[in-house]
């Protein structure tokens, strides 16, 4: 389904400030699957992500989205196939736009837009439906702009608008960290929901190990650029916050422990 | 001001309405700042001059200038957004080379239409008055590219225009090249400020390569007076502020010319430096309010 073979991707290379992001990752990911990733700070999550969508081309390697080659494709080439939510609410819609204009821009996701109207009048009824299963009262509200909405609501309707037009990969970067507790809750329950509804193969970066463990088929936990944990099926399953704490710690562990040697 | 200053300030706020339309759609929906415009106003003059002097319908030749604006725009259009040319720059680029450009169109500083036939005649014979004709045929033509403009950004490609200028990283993951949308944009609206340089030029009866001077500091103010006096809540709304912005800055401009203190006159020459500075309160007003009610 994808596949990910020796991706190797630099910032600034040559330079004094290059940093190294992803080291020769291989990795393949089966139809339906829903990946955690975790991994500390600066570990290369989003660089992953982005390699996958597009947003920036590896230095190195081939990276395969239902047997098409689409390592060269520009982003823009890739939504045909990928749907993505990122951290911050306000990069998923157009505040100035309507809500309905937004979804409308959505259910066109990568195909050919032309002179037709935006917003088509048959439209209105599905994406009324569709806003009334958030249960947050934004089916009332189809013509209020999205920059009027609430973070939380906001993500909800990226969230919605992300999966309308089924996405082949859904790839989610932090997409509940900006929100307070209660609002990332409903977001991730909605995620769960329409994960399983429509089972989409989905990639979903947290920082929470708890939501790790508890969602999806498989973890990966990403060091330095590299795989670190790829835990699968039944380990998965008996995963506990302990046993990846424990593993957390011990790379962090090392670190700290050459630290001190340096220091010394 | 006598009645039939007032009346030449209100053709001349509709014909470069168009132009302020163009403006409005680099400037606020694409948040492109285009100086182009300055370059393809006269691109438009000369183009349609120099056509109609060979010959070619006048209506026709409104046609080729618009899709001369278009080129220009696009040149800056692909200058920023394929070789990574910082917007101003590239369309200062393409402004200075359009000076040029005019010249080789017209071979020399102008063109005089002197005895031709333009789309104003097809309306004098219909018996309207002469002082009339400006009138009819500005306000016609800037209604229905104001028309137009609305139908287009309703439309599915007009709704990705408009979300470039909003979110482009979000349009992007919708699968839309943000690049072809910045072209297509910053070509129509120098398309339309050539059709404005077209019109110009038929009704007075010359094209000269300096009568793009300003342009887009004119546009600007019009731009900032319509958005001021009439809202931008919808785009409908916000269009038709633009051109009714241009009818009010040109009136304004036709009063401040009018004005006498004591054996002092405005001359036409200073009416770049009234704009200048027209623009830049508004545009350190807020700022000002602001300051004033914090203390
Ligand atoms: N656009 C960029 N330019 C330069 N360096 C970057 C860029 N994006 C990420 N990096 C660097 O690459 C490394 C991995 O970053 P990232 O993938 O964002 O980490 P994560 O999402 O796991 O926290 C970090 O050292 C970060 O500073
Ligand atoms: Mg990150």
């Amino acid at each position: 389904m994808i596949s990910l073979n020796g991706i190797v991707k630099y910032f600034h290379k040559g330079s004094v400030n290059e940093v190294f992001a992803l080291d020769n990752i291989d990795l393949q990911i089966n139809e339906g699957d829903f990946v955690t990733v975790i991994g500390s700070n600066g570990a290369g999550k989003s660089t992953l992500l982005n390699c996958i969508a597009g947003g920036f081309f590896p230095d190195s390697g081939k990276i395969i989205i239902n047997s098409q080659d689409v390592t060269a494709w520009p982003e823009y080439k890739r939504a045909k196939l990928i749907s993505r939510v990122f951290q911050d609410p306000l990069l998923g819609t157009c505040p100035s736009a309507t809500i309905e204009q937004n979804m409308a821009l959505a259910s066109l996701r990568g195909k050919k837009r032309g002179l037709a109207r935006g917003v088509k009048s048959r439209d209105r009824d599905r994406f009324r439906e569709e806003l009334k299963q958030l249960g947050l009262g934004l089916d009332e509200r189809l013509l209020d702009k999205v920059g009027l909405l609430s973070g939380g609501q906001r993500q909800a309707l990226t969230m919605l608008m992300a999966t309308m037009l089924r996405p082949d990969v859904l790839l989610l970067d932090e997409h509940i960290a900006a929100l307070d507790p209660k609002t990332a809750n409903q977001i991730l329950l909605l995620t769960q929901e329409i994960v399983k509804q429509s089972r989409l193969t989905t990639l979903m970066i947290t920082h929470n190990m708890k939501h790790a463990i508890s969602f999806g088929n498989r973890l990966i936990m990403l060091h330095q650029g590299g795989i670190l944990l790829d835990l699968k099926g039944e380990e998965k399953k008996n995963l506990t916050v302990k046993d990846l704490l424990a593993q957390f710690y011990k790379t962090q562990g090392e670190e700290l422990a050459l630290d001190s040697l340096l220091l010394n | 001001m006598t009645w039939y200053a007032a009346l030449g300030a209100v053709e001349q706020g509709l014909v470069y309405g168009i132009m302020v339309i163009g403006v409005y759609l680099t400037f606020r929906i694409l948040d492109f700042p285009d100086l182009t415009v300055d370059g393809s106003l006269p691109l438009g003059a000369s183009i349609s001059a120099v056509a109609i002097t060979h010959g070619v319908n006048p209506y026709l030749s409104l046609v080729i200038a618009l899709a001369g604006g278009f080129l220009a725009g696009a040149v800056t259009a692909i200058l920023n957004t394929k070789f990574k040319i910082l917007h101003l720059l590239a369309s200062i680029l393409t402004m200075i080379a359009l000076y040029s450009i005019n010249i080789r169109i017209m071979s020399g500083p102008n063109v005089a239409l002197l005895g031709q036939e333009t789309v104003f005649d097809a309306v004098i014979g219909y018996g309207i008055p002469a002082h009339f004709a400006g009138l009819i045929i500005f306000g016609l033509f800037a209604l229905i590219v104001l028309s137009f403009i609305v139908w287009f950004l309703g439309s599915e490609i007009g709704q990705a225009i408009l979300a470039v200028g909003d979110n482009p990283q979000m349009i992007r993951s919708l699968g839309v090249n943000t690049d072809t949308i910045i072209i297509l944009g910053v070509g129509l609206s120098n398309g339309l400020v050539a059709l404005s340089g077209a019109l110009v030029a038929q009704n007075q009866g010359a094209a000269d390569v300096g009568m793009g001077i300003g342009t887009i500091v004119a546009g600007l103010a019009s731009v900032i007076i319509g958005e001021t006096l009439f809202g931008c809540n919808t785009i409908a709304r916000a269009f038709i502020a633009a051109l009714l912005g241009s009818v009010v800055y040109r009136l304004a401009i036709a009063l401040a010319l009018g004005l006498e203190f004591g054996g002092f006159r405005f001359n036409p020459s200073d009416l770049n430096l009234i704009t200048a500075v027209l623009v830049i309160s508004a545009l350190i007003a807020p700022n000002l309010k602001k300051r004033l009610i914090q203390r």
